[in-house]
């Protein structure tokens, strides 16, 4: 039996500690994680700067901007977060372009944990997480976005979200620990945390884990938190809180999208990759569609396997999708002001 | 040895910036004589999108200047223009064929229209605005306010600095920004102009210069729902009723072609027909 047949066959933990050859340590992640092959930053560059080079046109266009829309967790993260605003949020989630009927809805508004009841009573029976036309509701927890708190406060931040309503949890690892090589301390967190997901019923909201590989450094690095996020039983791996500079670029998410595409012939399991922060123009956008066809299939390109973390891309994509439609160019009158 | 000359090939004005046309055309400058002069950038809709992007950002820099800023700002351009009246002339003269004389003449009257337009910043809302008077204890006032984006066809004739300056100038008075489609067989001096204005205290945005077709361009302007007026002064040799009709859609104020020497003559009304008109309604009683 090979390795990767052994580990699709066991349980998550034991396929990890099989993985790992032992008990998850600060010294058996080290081995694991830096025994993986380094990347060439040039070629990753490159590749993310060819792909992002295709020409997408016409109805291609058309289809790239809907699936953009329908992938679009609708953020906002503001200390200044009222009521208020989370209804019209959950407003223009439902109905992104009031001009248009047909126009998708996106896949999930994404709000502070305090927010969640909010969202939830806004969205009322469209509040429903992986069914055709519902849309969930991610909360962010764990004291985003610096993470810098007690494990405990840690936990009840995401119990109390979940309590709420929220149907996905995003999380931001413990850089400072990631970084001073404390990988056993950020495995453990990631493990806690995803047990805190769990509801009265047995079931489990969907763990993101942020990994802020704006504060990572290196493609390295980030390999290796995908690794360790992966490997502790994260859901989907995003590149940031959208707080730190730079956010999401196009060649860090190419390398987790390649993470998520090794671990799935390893395991045959599907890992979910979300790219936030500093995506704005459907033109960006329409590039990480491409990166995410060309390097994990176009299976990939589905609400529960890609996210973008975004607020004011939605606006682009509408105004673009309003110029195909109409055959001129629209303006920001003719879309919601967020 | 004999030296070969270096032509130049002009770019597009756009965001303060000078960038080469998305669609990387380019078009030949000809003299009056036929002499091959320079290349200028043949702007696509992209770049007027572009152009209409970046005016749109500019417009609340410079609506919300106080009108003495902007009459100053203004001012300062004429400025700049007598600094570099020579190459003004020069280009006149190459590209219409005129005499020396008459290319310093137009220069002249550039300028002094501009200054003209300059002093009225801070004087036209005086003379377009009123206190109504109303059958209540009220005062009643109305301020015309800048309407936003302004996109102009550039009289096409001869004249081509004098034509520009005719149109951008009142525009720009009253706070509104502006994307120009330039002269389209003479557009040096719009290009020049377009130099001077990044040398100067105009917020980048605040004029986007496009060279290149008015036929191709205009109607992406026209039909643009974030562009609030257009000014066709120059495009009677295009099918401007379209233009008309498809500004139209989106309730654009709009100013018709004008032919001949006396197009674009300088009036408060190029100004007002910019704007849009605030009326307030103030109680008198408790003051």
């Amino acid at each position: 039996m090979t390795s990767s047949q052994l580990a699709a066959r066991l349980a998550p933990r034991d396929r990890t500690l099989a993985l790992l050859g032992g008990e998850a340590t600060d010294a058996n992640l080290r081995r694991y994680l830096h025994g993986i092959p380094g990347i060439d930053a040039v070629g990753l560059e490159q590749r993310a700067a060819d792909l992002g080079s295709r020409s997408i046109k016409t109805t291609s266009k058309k289809l790239a901007l809907d699936t953009t829309i329908g992938l679009i967790d609708l953020t906002t993260l503001e200390g200044a977060d009222t009521r208020g605003k989370v209804r019209s949020l959950v407003g223009k989630a439902l109905t992104p372009d009031a001009g248009d009927p047909d126009c998708p809805r996106v896949a999930a508004v994404c709000v502070y944990g305090d927010m969640v009841p909010h969202a939830v009573e806004a969205l009322g029976s469209a509040h429903a997480a992986g069914t055709g036309n519902g849309i969930a509701v991610a909360a962010v927890a764990t004291a985003f976005p610096s993470g810098r708190a007690s494990l405990a406060v840690k936990l009840a931040d995401t119990a109390d979200a979940v309590a709420a309503g929220a149907d996905e949890i995003d999380m931001v690892i413990d850089r400072g620990a990631f970084l001073s090589g404390h990988y056993g301390r950020v495995f453990d967190e990631i493990v806690a945390v995803k047990e805190a997901c769990r509801r009265q019923d047995g079931s489990h909201a969907h763990l993101k884990v942020i990994l802020e590989t704006g504060e990572l450094n290196t493609y390295d690095n980030v390999r290796r938190a995908s690794w360790l996020a992966i490997l502790a039983g994260g859901d989907f791996i995003k590149t940031s809180t959208g707080k730190v500079a730079p956010a999401a670029t196009l060649p860090v998410t190419l390398s987790m999208l390649e993470v998520v595409r090794d671990w799935h012939r390893l395991t045959g399991e599907k890992i979910g990759v979300k790219p936030a922060g500093g995506i704005r123009t459907s033109k960006d956008a329409i590039k990480y569609l491409v990166t995410v066809a060309e390097t994990v299939g176009e299976e990939w390109l589905q609400p529960h396997l890609f996210r973008f973390g975004a607020s004011s891309l939605l606006n682009d994509v509408l105004l673009q999708r309003q110029k195909m439609t109409t055959g001129h160019y629209s303006g920001p009158d003719y879309v919601t002001i967020d | 040895m004999t030296r070969l000359a270096i032509p130049k090939t002009y770019k597009l004005y756009i965001g303060g910036k000078f960038p080469r046309s998305e669609s990387g055309r380019v078009y030949e400058i000809l003299a009056k004589k036929g002499d091959f002069l320079a290349n200028a950038a043949k702007a696509s809709r992209k770049d007027a999108r572009e152009a209409v992007v970046a005016a749109r950002a500019a417009v609340g820099g410079w609506a919300g200047a106080t009108a003495y800023n902007r009459g100053q700002v203004l001012y300062r351009i004429a400025e700049l223009l007598e600094g570099r009246r020579a190459q003004f002339v020069d280009e006149i003269v190459q590209t219409e064929g005129v005499s020396v004389a008459a290319a310093s003449a137009q220069v002249d009257e550039a300028i002094d229209r501009w200054v003209w337009y300059a002093g009225w910043a801070d004087k036209y809302v005086q003379v377009a605005g009123n206190a109504n008077p109303v059958s209540g204890p009220f005062f009643n006032i109305s301020v015309p306010e800048p309407t936003g984006i302004v996109a102009i066809v550039a009289p096409q004739a001869g004249g081509s600095l004098l034509g520009l300056v005719s149109v951008v100038a009142p525009a720009l008075v009253a706070g509104n920004t502006v994307v120009v489609i330039a002269n389209e067989t003479m557009p040096l001096s719009a290009i020049s102009l377009s130099e001077v204005l990044a040398t100067s205290d105009v917020p980048g945005g605040v004029v986007n210069i496009l060279t290149g077709s008015p036929a191709e361009i205009a109607p992406w302007l026209a039909s643009h729902a974030d562009v609030n007026a257009l000014d066709l002064v120059g495009a009677g040799a295009i099918d401007w009723v379209d233009l008309q009709i498809a500004a139209a859609e989106t309730l654009k104020r709009v100013l018709p072609p004008e032919n001949g020497p006396d197009a674009a003559t300088p009036s408060i009304d190029r100004i007002v027909a910019f704007t849009e008109t605030k009326t307030v309604w103030h109680t008198k009683g408790l003051i």
